[in-house]
């Protein structure tokens, strides 16, 4: 994966922040609900082509991050850039150029697969012919077969995340943001969707991704672990177990989400 | 533009899948046709009267007579004394007192117009207005033929036009039903709208598809239309279906022209569905944009002046009602379907409407945000 220094405070202090070098820029990000701060003054940034793992117990604040990336939110303060575009002014901008799979299932359960494919698709803007191969070229690479014809509501969860996953990714988007993509999901099937992950990442596409499965930590290229809105470490797993004295992320996750 | 038909041809799928929106869509308007406009409706027969006709000429005896041929009046005494006769009405011997003041006919044909004054017992409020518009239907008829005269129009003479309009609207042909009716279709137009509209954003809220369609590209006005786009089209198809109904039921008349209802109905609709959508952008839960549009319908219904007239409300209630597009909605079906009303007759109507539909869009488009805060 990628070998890029880990230590925030000097990179942030070298580049521009608000650069387009990096695919994702966040500095003291923040965001207040009323007296309660779910996300507190994180820092980090993320390459392009890295997979990055946004990891951290319930209610850590990791969807709450990954809202105001990809202007849904409006952040509190602090300062962030979505290739190359800012968080606070440029949110459509941003959206153009992201795709997001939300921790809310993100299809449309009474319609087909094509009519789901039509209808992101075409917002996206593809045409008549384009949806149609997408739409064939998705029954064929899942091998949906006649599944292909059945409401997304029918179909087994796996096959319903991964065809959300490929329908994040119907315009292409150079950034993708997944918010607990295999929730649920059995073991093979993770394997797959993380298969598909790897493909998109190959393509030169970033990927960040938040979990609750620690094998899927050790599949990133660099992680963070958020704990009550704070980023309490950051880097690649390997260096993250030798650091906190680790045989597994597991045992690094515990250790900071659960320090007694 | 093809954003709108994107979303416009989701919205149609998904509703062809939803078997009980359907089913509401063509039932309600079925029962609330069949079973509401035959509830509401009070036949009035026998409506107790006292006369006291302090005239006592040829002229004001035609006038009583004219009450007591159209069937719905009986006379249960007549007096001189006002007095005697508000006895009358409290002691509940009757329902209406007929004053009909000296010099009645001098007046009338001195082309002077005499006060004919009607007390009339409003304990029960809808009926007390029925009676009301019944006596004063009776008292313009009336009116009309003694000016017929004055002017040498024989009958069949006189303006067509003007003839057919009020036949239906104030006279003893008059059926109650074809007063409710077109009640009854604003209702029917209103709550459609009112509650598609309410639930379309909440229902994508919930089910957490709003997040990925905020996270799309898609102009808010793009996404505004798609979504009530569907829902407009639904209330004009539900006004087609609810006019065939009333016409094949109650065979009510439609003087008016249709266009002309249509167009006003598409204007109403815009104001009802941009409500519904200002109701569904502020919920949280399906449950809660439900029960503030059941909340926003009850009131506008009980003030729209269809079960009581907006007369006998008290003054705040009155001015409420000048702000209440439904009633604005029931004139304007009535004046177009019974009186056959023109443009200009539905204009005053057309521009309360026209204000109505700029303020809710305008509130409805600044409340969704594609970003929230
Ligand atoms: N709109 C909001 N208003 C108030 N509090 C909120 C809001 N959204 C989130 N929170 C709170 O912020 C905290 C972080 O929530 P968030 O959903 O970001 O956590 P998470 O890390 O994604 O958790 P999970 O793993 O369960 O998905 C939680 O305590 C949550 O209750
Ligand atoms: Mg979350």
């Amino acid at each position: 994966m990628n070998n890029d220094n880990t230590n925030m405070n000097t990179n942030m202090n070298t580049t521009n922040s608000l650069g387009y070098d990096k695919a994702i820029v966040s500095e003291n990000l923040t965001k207040k609900f009323g007296r309660f701060t779910a996300v507190d003054t994180i820092s980090f940034s993320v390459d392009k082509g890295e997979i990055f793992g946004f990891l951290g117990a319930n209610g850590a604040g990791k969807t709450t991050a990954m809202r105001m990336l990809t202007g849904l939110l409006l952040p509190t303060s602090g300062r962030a850039s979505v290739a190359g575009f800012d968080v606070f002014t440029q949110t459509e901008e941003i959206k153009r150029n992201i795709g997001y799979m939300s921790q809310k299932f993100s299809l449309y359960e009474d319609l087909t697969i094509g009519e789901n494919i039509d209808f992101y698709g075409g917002i996206y803007g593809l045409g008549r012919s384009e949806l149609k191969t997408k739409t064939s070229e998705m029954i064929e690479k899942f091998s949906l077969g006649d599944a292909g014809r059945k409401l997304i509501k029918d179909l087994p969860l796996g096959w319903k995340q991964m065809l959300a996953f490929s329908v994040a990714m119907i315009h292409n988007p150079q950034i993708v943001f997944l918010d607990e993509p295999t929730g649920g999901v059995d073991p093979i099937t993770r394997r797959r969707f993380w298969d598909l992950i790897y493909e998109a990442s190959s393509q030169g596409k970033t990927i960040f991704v938040t979990t609750h499965y620690m094998d899927e930590a050790e599949y990133c290229g660099r992680v963070s672990i958020m704990v009550d809105g704070l980023i309490e470490a950051m880097g690649r797993p390997n260096d993250l177990k030798l650091q906190y004295g680790c045989d597994s992320m597991n045992d690094v996750f515990v250790k900071l989400a659960r320090p007694e | 533009m093809r954003n709108i038909r994107h979303i416009v041809k989701k919205e149609f799928t998904q509703l062809r899948r939803n078997k009980q929106m359907l089913q509401i869509i063509i039932v309600l308007p079925l029962i609330q046709l069949l079973i509401l406009v035959n509830a509401t409706t009070f036949e009035l027969k026998d409506v107790t009267m006292i006369v006291s006709d302090l005239d006592k000429s040829a002229t004001s005896g035609r006038l009583v007579e004219r009450f007591t041929a159209s069937g719905y009046f009986i006379i249960t005494g007549s007096t001189e004394s006002a007095e005697h006769a508000a006895k009358g009405i409290d002691s509940s011997k009757a329902k209406m007192i007929l004053i009909i003041p000296n010099g009645f006919e001098r007046d009338i044909y001195g082309k002077l117009s005499p006060d004919v004054q009607l007390i009339i017992n409003a304990e029960d409020g809808s009926a007390a207005g029925l009676i009301q518009s019944y006596a004063s239907a009776i008292i313009m008829d009336f009116n009309q033929s003694i000016v017929r005269k004055i002017m040498r129009i024989p009958e069949p003479e006189i303006n067509q036009g003007i003839e057919i309009r009020d036949r239906y609207w104030y006279n003893e042909e008059l059926d109650y039903k074809f007063y409710m009716a077109p009640g009854i279709l604003a209702i029917l137009v209103t709550i459609i709208g009112l509650f598609l509209a309410s639930m379309s954003i909440v229902r994508e809220k919930e089910i957490g598809t709003i997040e990925q369609l905020n996270v799309t590209p898609i102009r808010k006005h793009e996404f505004i239309i798609g979504k009530l786009l569907p829902f407009w089209i639904i209330g004009l198809a539900e006004l087609a279906f609810g006019l065939i109904i009333i016409k094949l039921l109650y065979d009510v008349p439609f003087e008016g022209s249709i266009l002309l209802l249509f167009g006003m109905a598409a204007l109403y609709l815009i104001v009802v569905l941009t409500i519904g959508l200002l109701i569904s952008t502020t919920s949280e839960t399906q449950q809660q944009s439900m029960f503030i549009a059941w909340f926003i319908m009850v009131i506008f219904l009980l003030m729209s002046g269809l079960f009581t007239p907006i007369d006998s409300m008290p003054g705040w209630a009155q001015v409420l009602a000048v702000l209440n597009p439904i009633a604005h909605f029931v004139e304007i079906l009535r004046r177009i379907l019974l009186k056959g009303a023109g443009p200009s007759e539905v204009q005053a109507q057309f521009f309360i409407l026209l204000a109505y539909a700029v303020v809710t869009t305008f509130l409805s488009t600044w409340r969704y945000r594609k970003v929230s805060g």
